[in-house]
C-alpha cells in the first residue's frame, strides 16, 4: 500500500429537500453532513452505521452521482467537485448491493461486460471483445460458456460476480462497494470477500466498502469510519477501531454485534442503546447521538462536538472522550 | 424436563410445482423441550421456514407432507383436522415473522391488532381486553401504550413493529414461540434490544423458543441447543456449545470457517464453502452436501448418511462418523 491519497472528501454535504409539514414549507434530509476522510491508493476503506446514517449517499456522492451541497471532492490530487466526470468515469466504478435489481435480465451476461467495454471504446475489434469478456469471467470466477447465459440463471453469489466482472471491465482504478455481500448467503459471502481481496492485490484496486455488518467491514478494511445520522462519530485504523474505540457510539455498535462464539458471547457486557434513530430531517441540537447516548448530559444537547484526531489516525466527535475512556471496552 | 414439547420424527414434504416435485424436506428429526431455546440455521432454502410452519399446520399449497410425524405437546399433528389444529395454533404456539410490516395490516390501528388476537383466543370483555392490550405492549417496552394503540403501522419505526408483533404473538399466552428471522430486517442496536426482550420475556413466561436465523452470532448468544439445516436436512443438532466447539457434520465446519470474527486480532483469510447450493429438484442420491464436501468419498455420493449419537443431546449425519456402517456401506458402493 502506498501513502498516496487517492480519493479525499472535505467537508462534503448532501442535503435532499424534502415536503415539510406546512404548504411551502421547504425541509432537508441532511443524508451526509459534514464529513471528511481521505482513502489511500491500494486500501479498502470501510464505512459503517445503522439504516439512513448515509453510507450510500456518501458513496454516491463520491462518484459524484449525486451533486454535493457543498464541500470537496478529491481524486488523485485534483479537485472533481465540480469538474466534467467523463473521463473519470472509467477510474471510478461501483458495485451495488442487490445482484438481482442491478442486471438487466434481457441481457446476456456477455453483453452486460460487453456494454460496458463498448461505452469506453475499449475494444479494437470483436475479437479483442470477446476476449476481453473472457478474461473478466475468468477473473471472477465464471467461465466462458457463462457468457451467453441470462441473469435469472444465476444464483445470488454467480450474479455479484457478474456485477463486479462488468465494474472492472473498463479498468478502473477506485470502486465503491455498497453492500456488495450483504444479501448474499455467509457460506456464499466469504467466497465473494475473498475474490475482493484477490483481485485488490492482482490489480491494485482502492475500495470504498460500504456493509452495515461491522464483522465483514473489519475483516476486509485497512481503515473504518463510522457514521451516525450524516455524520462521522469515529474514524481510526480498523484494528484500533475494533479494540480500541474511544466513541460512544461505537462501543454500543460493536457491543450489539452478535458474537459467533457462546463463551465470549456469555461473558461480554452489552450495552443496549434505548430508542431509535431520529429523523434525519429533524436531528437532535449539538451531537446528533445525544438522544440514545448513556454519557449525554447538557453540553451534548448545546454544542457540537468537534472532529479531532486523537491519536495519530485516530478521529472522534465526542465531549466525554475522557470518561469513555475510563470505562472498559466491550471487547479487548 | 426430559419430556418434549416438540417431537418431528423424519418429517418428509414436498411442494409439487409445474416444473416437478421440489422435496423441501428430507428427513428432519427435532425436538424441542419446555423451557427451552432451540436455534435453526442454515442457507437460504434449507427449509427453515417451512419446518417452523409445519409444525403450526401451515404449509402452503402446493405442499403436502409425504412422510414422517409430528407431535405438539401430546397432539398427533399430522392427524388432526384444520378445526383442531386452528386452536392449537391460537393457543399454545404463535410465531413471529421477519418482516413486520408485511404480516400487521396496515389499514387497522395497532389497538385493533392487538385486541382482535386477545378477544378470539382468552374469554375477556372488550374493557379488559384493552388492558391487556396494554399491559402487552408495556410487557414489550412500549412505553404511553394507550397513544400507541391509536397508531397505524406505517407510524411506527421497524423495531417498533416487532415489538408489537411480539405483543400480539403473547396474546395467547403460548407454550412455545417460533420466530423466524425476527431481526433479520433490523439494525444491530435494535436487533439487540429484540433479541434481550425476547430472552427476557422466555424467563417471565416460561415458554419455549424456536428461533430461526442466518446469523450464527444470533444462536451462538442465545440458544439452549442449535439444530443444522442442509437441503432439507437436520445435518447436525446439538447443545449450542456442541455445535460452536465439537461440530462433527462437515457442513458445520464449512460454516463456522467462513464467517468472520470480529474479535480475531490478526486477519486470517475466511474459508468459504465451495460449489453452490444444491437443486431440490434434482436431489443427489446420497447426502446432499457430497458435491461441496472436501471429505466426499464414494460412499457418500451414493448413500445417504444416517444419523450417529455423538452424545445425550448431539447427533449428526455424516459418513466420516461412524466407521463399521461406513465401511458397510463403502464395501457395498464398491461392488
Ligand atoms: N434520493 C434521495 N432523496 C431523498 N432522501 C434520500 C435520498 N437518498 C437517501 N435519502 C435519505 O437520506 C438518508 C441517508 O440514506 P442512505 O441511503 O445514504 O443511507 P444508508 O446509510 O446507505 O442506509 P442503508 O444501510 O439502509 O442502505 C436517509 O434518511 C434516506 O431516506
Ligand atoms: N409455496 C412453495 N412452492 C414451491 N416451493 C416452495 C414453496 N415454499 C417453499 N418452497 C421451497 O422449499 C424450500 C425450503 O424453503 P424455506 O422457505 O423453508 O427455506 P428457508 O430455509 O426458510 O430459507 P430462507 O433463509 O431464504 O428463508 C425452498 O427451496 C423453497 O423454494
Ligand atoms: S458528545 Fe455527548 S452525546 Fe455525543 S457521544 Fe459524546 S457524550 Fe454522547
Ligand atoms: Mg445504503
Ligand atoms: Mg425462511
Amino acid at each position: 500500500m502506498e501513502d498516496k491519497k487517492l480519493v479525499e472528501v472535505q467537508h462534503l454535504k448532501e442535503y435532499f429537500p424534502v415536503k415539510g409539514e406546512r404548504p411551502f414549507e421547504r425541509k432537508y434530509v441532511k443524508a451526509v453532513d459534514d464529513i471528511s476522510f481521505y482513502i489511500r491508493k491500494g486500501e479498502t476503506f470501510g464505512l459503517v452505521g445503522e439504516s439512513g446514517c448515509g453510507k450510500t449517499t456518501a458513496g454516491r456522492t463520491i462518484l459524484r452521482l449525486y451533486e454535493p451541497t457543498s464541500g470537496k471532492i478529491f481524486y488523485d490530487g485534483k479537485d472533481i467537485t465540480h469538474v466534467n466526470m467523463l473521463p473519470y468515469r472509467r477510474k471510478m466504478q461501483i458495485v451495488f448491493q442487490d445482484p438481482y435489481a442491478s442486471l438487466d435480465p434481457r441481457m446476456t451476461v456477455g453483453d452486460i461486460i460487453g456494454e460496458a467495454i463498448d461505452i469506453h471504446h475499449l475494444a479494437a475489434n470483436s475479437k479483442e471483445r470477446r476476449d476481453r469478456i473472457v478474461e473478466l469471467l475468468s477473473l471472477v470466477g465464471l467461465n466462458t460458456e457463462h457468457a451467453n447465459r441470462y441473469p435469472h440463471e444465476f444464483s445470488g453469489g454467480q450474479r455479484q460476480r457478474v456485477g463486479i466482472a462488468r465494474a472492472l471491465a473498463v479498468d478502473p482504478e477506485f470502486i465503491v462497494c455498497d453492500e456488495p455481500v450483504s444479501a448474499l448467503d455467509v457460506s456464499i459471502q466469504a467466497q465473494v470477500v475473498n475474490m475482493f481481496e484477490e483481485l485488490q492485490e492482482r490489480l491494485g484496486l482502492t475500495y470504498l466498502f460500504i456493509a452495515h455488518n461491522l464483522s465483514v467491514v473489519k475483516h476486509i478494511s485497512s481503515r473504518i469510519g463510522v457514521m451516525y445520522l450524516g455524520k462521522m462519530m469515529e474514524l481510526a485504523d480498523s484494528y484500533e477501531l475494533t479494540f480500541h474505540s474511544v466513541h460512544p457510539y461505537t462501543r454500543s455498535l460493536i457491543s450489539a454485534i452478535p458474537i459467533a462464539d457462546p463463551k465470549t458471547a456469555r461473558a461480554a457486557q452489552r450495552i443496549v442503546l434505548k430508542g431509535d434513530v431520529p429523523s434525519p430531517v429533524d436531528p437532535p441540537s449539538g451531537c446528533r447521538f445525544r438522544t440514545r447516548c448513556p454519557y449525554a448530559d447538557e453540553r451534548c444537547a448545546a454544542e457540537e462536538p468537534e472532529w479531532r484526531e486523537v491519536s495519530p489516525g485516530h478521529f472522534a466527535a465526542c465531549h466525554h472522550l475522557d470518561r469513555v475512556k475510563d470505562e472498559k471496552p466491550a471487547i479487548g | 424436563m426430559s419430556e418434549k414439547l416438540v417431537d418431528i420424527q423424519n418429517e418428509k414434504l414436498s411442494f409439487f410445482t409445474p416444473a416437478g416435485e421440489v422435496k423441501a424436506l428430507n428427513d428432519v428429526s427435532l425436538y424441542i423441550r419446555p423451557g427451552e431455546v432451540l436455534g435453526i440455521v442454515g442457507e437460504s432454502g434449507s427449509g427453515k421456514s417451512v419446518t417452523a410452519y409445519s409444525l403450526m399446520g401451515l404449509t402452503a399449497h402446493p405442499g403436502r407432507l409425504t412422510g414422517g410425524d409430528i407431535y405438539f405437546n401430546g397432539h398427533h399433528i399430522n392427524k388432526m383436522t384444520e378445526k383442531e389444529m386452528r386452536r392449537i395454533r391460537g393457543n399454545e404456539v404463535s410465531i413471529i415473522f421477519q418482516d413486520p410490516m408485511t404480516s400487521l395490516n396496515p389499514v387497522y390501528t395497532i389497538g385493533n391488532q392487538i385486541r382482535e388476537g386477545i378477544l378470539l383466543h382468552t374469554k375477556r370483555s372488550e374493557k379488559q381486553a384493552n388492558e391487556r392490550a396494554c399491559e402487552l405492549l408495556r410487557l414489550v417496552g412500549i412505553n404511553e401504550p394507550e397513544k400507541r394503540m391509536k397508531q397505524y403501522p406505517h407510524e411506527l419505526s421497524g423495531g417498533m413493529r416487532q415489538r408489537v408483533m411480539i405483543a400480539i404473538a403473547l396474546a395467547c399466552e403460548p407454550k412455545l414461540l417460533i420466530a423466524d428471522e425476527p431481526t433479520t430486517a433490523l439494525d444491530v442496536t435494535i436487533q439487540a434490544q429484540i433479541l434481550e426482550l425476547m430472552m427476557s420475556l422466555k424467563e417471565k413466561l416460561d415458554m419455549s423458543i424456536i428461533i430461526i436465523t442466518h446469523d450464527l452470532g444470533v444462536v451462538a448468544g442465545m440458544c439452549d441447543r442449535i439444530a443444522v439445516m442442509y437441503a432439507g436436512k437436520v445435518v447436525e443438532c446439538g447443545t449450542t456449545d456442541e455445535i460452536f466447539y465439537q461440530p462433527s457434520h462437515e457442513y458445520t465446519k464449512g460454516l463456522l470457517r467462513s464467517i468472520p470474527n470480529l474479535y480475531e486480532k490478526d486477519h486470517k483469510k475466511l474459508v468459504p464453502i465451495q460449489g453452490l447450493p444444491v437443486d431440490l429438484l434434482d436431489l443427489p442420491e446420497g447426502c446432499p452436501f457430497a458435491t461441496r464436501c472436501p471429505n466426499c468419498m464414494k460412499v457418500c455420493m451414493k448413500h445417504m448418511p444416517e444419523y450417529t449419537d455423538l452424545s445425550d443431546n448431539h447427533y449428526s449425519a455424516c459418513w466420516l462418523l461412524d466407521k463399521e456402517k461406513f465401511m458397510k456401506k463403502q464395501r457395498g458402493a464398491l461392488t
